[in-house]
């Protein structure tokens, strides 16, 4: 066996040893292990897509001696080693872009418990892409949801403290009703690994038993998954929980948690349940019907809202819609689409929130529009970044946000019955993301005759500047040269098969 | 006839003591044990009527129910709806219960080569008697060692919450920390006394009996921790920090954690990668025996006891 297949395994347990360390050190210390560790697991990552695209198959990696239904495994294919590398990359640049502010928000005795939680926030993510078994991604979503609370309410105001326990009151709903359905589908199958789990699936439904559990277990986990990353009618807790955590936080919650757990249900419906019969389930027009609710809803809360951390959170929510939208497709094509369009919010939300960080900071702290008025001239650098970032989420070309709205159009013509809906929704939607967006870019353009505020240059913040112009590059490499990603989802959902 | 003693006699014996314990004219803890009666939160008549009239004030400004009638109407549906759907999910998952193969029927699907083999060959590949062990610290060790840091992540969680850094605040809490219990409770510390060894020394030897008999990691941790709650409860935190103070947890919990790491990592990679690993099974029955469950059932037991005694001491007083 190729040494290259120890590299998965290596990752998590590198991130979880990481973790354990950091309990124990200061700070600074904490902050140079959690740098050395992304670096490390980057490679990794990206070792094993080689690898991957390679030998062009996925591969198992029994975690012990004992084999398949025994024992646990993990499994690497072209689109996991792609989804932890790209994590690993976002969540890299978030932490370097909000490191000032986390200095400046968090108790200095507290910034090490930040690394762990960090560290095993990104061990859990690895898990839950690698996994193979159902109940290690359970196992995972537990530790996923509790740092996730901590990354909210490291920074100790009233309402993050407040939005944390939202947060972990539907989150935590999210996993019982994961768990419920996970307990269904073992009394169904009995099995916990993926791939038995399917060939008992297919099984029972060829004889037509159990259906009426069946249905009801896919839909608990669904529904579980669905609130846990906050599609439309279950985001009450999103905004609070985006727009007052430190800026990291928010950057890493929207852009790497809630897409771990889509991630984790792209997996269900290929490698548990069998994308036929999911599709065969009513439950894909019930995602689509909320995700193009999500899609108007989401955006015209942001049109509404008058803190751009908030503004940007709900615009989280219509992305979502998207994502939702593009599996209720239940199309090949859509499943394409909904996988790019994670790559290319994750890259793009992240890069707002933090570009965000740099508008406020020279408007005195306030997130209040009248007083961000012309910041772009303060803080140049963020201007330009925060223009791009909206011009990618309005989907202009040249940026990633462009090729995911095309995909979702490609997808929805092909399409039957949900083509129309589908397509008015989206451009409905476009219309809406361009109204919030071009009106926080035209506000932070506009000159203003006095300020009191002072402007910064590229010497006061050169880390955060670079960090900027990283985001870019990465968000014009999506838009750029989709095709050759494309490709490399549709073999990776093809090697999930 | 009995010799009648004198008063002064009479009163050191142990029967006239045991008489006057007994009608309840002496309290023997009286002058021993330092009584404090709880002292009542008192919070001034003013200070309550501002505070009602504040969330009142609020709360009429937020949901103006008295003027506006759609919004009532709202927050009816909405408890109304609420009741509905509640009712509505109970019923459907009682239905789909229903229809789940039935319990203990031989024919059910989870009755499958999985649990076969777990029970049959358990014994030979692990080398636990105590099958349930054998399962998730071998088979099935890799959930087990997330669920470890499960624990962990969670002591984080509460110590960014409640951990009191500030100097002041620290030395407050300590001085507050007797709010509702007497210092040196002798009964307490009697009991304490008797029954603290008898716990730890009962905690320790489920962790070390977990390959061979119920119990094991999680459990004699949990026992362990509940023995040194009630050490600190008996005799404070100040005799407790002489042997277990955030040093040695911080210690405690790291060496723990890695240990179990280790010999997790050791035992994936060597069997993903088909090498022979090294720890030897032994001979089932033997307490040196089972291969990594024993090691891993000790780092899992110290994590455990940590955890709980962290929990207490960050709930109730803010540190270690």
């Amino acid at each position: 066996m190729d040494f290259i297949r120890n590299f998965p395994c290596f990752s998590i347990m590198l991130c979880l040893f990481a973790g354990i360390i950091s309990s124990g050190v200061k700070g600074r210390t904490a902050r140079w292990i959690n740098i050395v560790l992304l670096t490390t697991v980057t490679i990794l990552s990206a070792c094993t897509l080689f690898y991957t695209l390679s030998t062009g198959e996925s591969f198992v990696y029994v975690m012990g001696k004992f084999p398949a239904p025994w024992g646990n495994e993990i499994r690497a294919g072209v689109l996991e080693a792609g989804m932890a590398l790209f994590f690993c990359i976002i969540m890299l640049l978030s932490l370097l872009g909000g490191q000032h502010k986390l200095i400046a928000e968090v108790e200095e005795n507290k910034i090490f418990l930040y690394y762990v939680l960090t560290n095993l926030l990104l061990s859990s993510l690895l898990a839950l892409v690698y996994t193979n078994d159902m109940f290690t991604a359970y196992v995972f979503v537990e530790i996923n949801t509790i740092s996730a609370c901590g990354l909210i309410m490291i920074r100790q105001v009233g309402r993050t403290i407040e939005a944390a326990v939202r947060y972990m009151i539907m989150s935590l709903l999210g996993s019982g009703l994961l768990l419920l359905g996970l307990c269904m589908l073992y009394d169904l199958t009995g099995h916990l690994l993926m791939s038995n789990m399917k060939e008992s699936i297919a099984a029972i439904v060829a004889q037509g038993e159990y259906t009426i559990p069946l249905i009801v277990a896919i839909a608990l986990m669904t529904v579980g998954l669905c609130i846990k990353c906050a599609l439309f009618p279950f985001h009450a807790w999103l905004p609070d929980a985006y727009g007052y955590s430190t800026v990291s936080s928010a950057a890493m919650l929207s852009s790497l948690v809630s897409k771990g757990y889509i991630f984790l249900l792209i997996k269900i419906i290929y490698r548990v349940v069998g994308f036929d019969i999911f599709n065969n389930t009513r439950i894909i027009d019930v995602l689509f019907v909320f995700g193009l609710m999500g899609m108007i809803f989401g955006s015209l809360s942001a049109i509404k809202e008058n803190d751009i951390r908030r503004m940007i959170a709900f615009s989280s929510v219509a992305q979502i819609g998207y994502i939702y939208m593009g599996f209720g497709m239940g199309t090949q094509y859509g499943m394409v689409a909904s996988v790019f369009h994670i790559l290319s919010h994750a890259a793009t939300k992240s890069l707002l929130f933090i570009a965000v960080i740099g508008l406020t900071d020279v408007s005195g702290g306030s997130r209040k529009f009248i007083e961000l008025t012309g910041s772009a001239y303060r803080n140049k650098w963020a201007g330009v970044t925060f223009t791009v970032g909206s011009l990618s989420m309005v989907g202009v070309p040249l940026f990633s946000g462009f090729i995911s709205k095309l995909l979702f159009a490609q997808a929805a013509v092909q399409v039957d019955g949900k083509m129309l809906p589908a397509l008015i929704v989206l451009g409905i939607s476009t219309i809406l993301n361009a109204i919030y967006f071009m009106k926080t870019v035209i506000r932070i353009y506009t000159p203003v005759e006095e300020t009191s505020y002072p402007s910064v240059t590229f010497k006061d913040m050169k880390l955060y500047a670079i960090v900027l112009v990283f985001f870019i590059i990465l968000n014009i490499i999506l838009g750029i040269s989709s095709q050759p990603i494309v490709d490399m989802i549709e073999q990776g959902l093809a090697m999930f098969a | 006839m009995s010799k009648l003693k004198p008063q002064k006699e009479y009163e050191k014996t142990g029967a006239f003591r045991f008489l006057r314990w007994l009608s309840g004219t002496k309290d023997p803890y009286v002058g021993v044990v330092e009584m404090h009666p709880q002292k009542e939160k008192v919070i001034p008549d003013t200070t309550i009527l501002e505070r009602m009239s504040e969330t009142q004030m609020l709360r009429d400004k937020v949901y103006d129910t008295q003027h506006n009638k759609l919004l009532r109407a709202f927050h009816r549906i909405y408890i109304i709806s609420a009741v509905i759907f509640c009712i509505a999910l109970v019923g459907l998952l009682l239905v789909t219960v229903s229809y789940l193969p039935p319990t203990g029927d031989p024919s059910n699907p989870a009755n499958n080569t999985v649990a076969e083999r777990y029970i049959e060959q358990g014994l030979e590949e692990t080398g636990a008697l105590n099958i349930v062990s054998g399962m998730i610290l071998t088979y099935r060790a890799f959930d087990t060692f997330g669920e470890t840091n499960v624990l962990f992540i969670a002591t984080c969680c509460v110590m960014i919450l409640l951990m009191i850094d500030d100097e002041l605040l620290k030395k407050q809490e300590v001085q507050n920390d007797r709010r509702f219990e007497p210092k040196n409770d002798m009964i307490l510390q009697g009991v304490a006394f008797v029954l603290c060894p008898i716990i730890f020394i009962f905690g320790i030897y489920i962790i070390l009996n977990g390959h061979l008999s119920p119990g094991g990691g999680f459990s004699g941790g949990a026992i362990m921790g509940a023995g040194l709650i009630l050490y600190v409860c008996a005799f404070g935190f100040k005799k407790t920090q002489q042997f277990f103070n955030e040093h040695v947890y911080k210690i405690a919990k790291i060496t723990a954690l890695c240990m179990y790491g280790l010999i997790g990592g050791y035992f994936y990679i060597t069997g993903a990668n088909g090498i022979e690993n090294h720890i030897p099974l032994g001979i089932p029955g033997h307490i040196l025996s089972s291969g990594i469950i024993l090691p891993i059932n000790f780092c899992v037991g110290l994590e455990v006891a940590c955890t709980m005694y962290a929990f207490y001491a960050l709930f109730r007083r803010g540190g270690l």
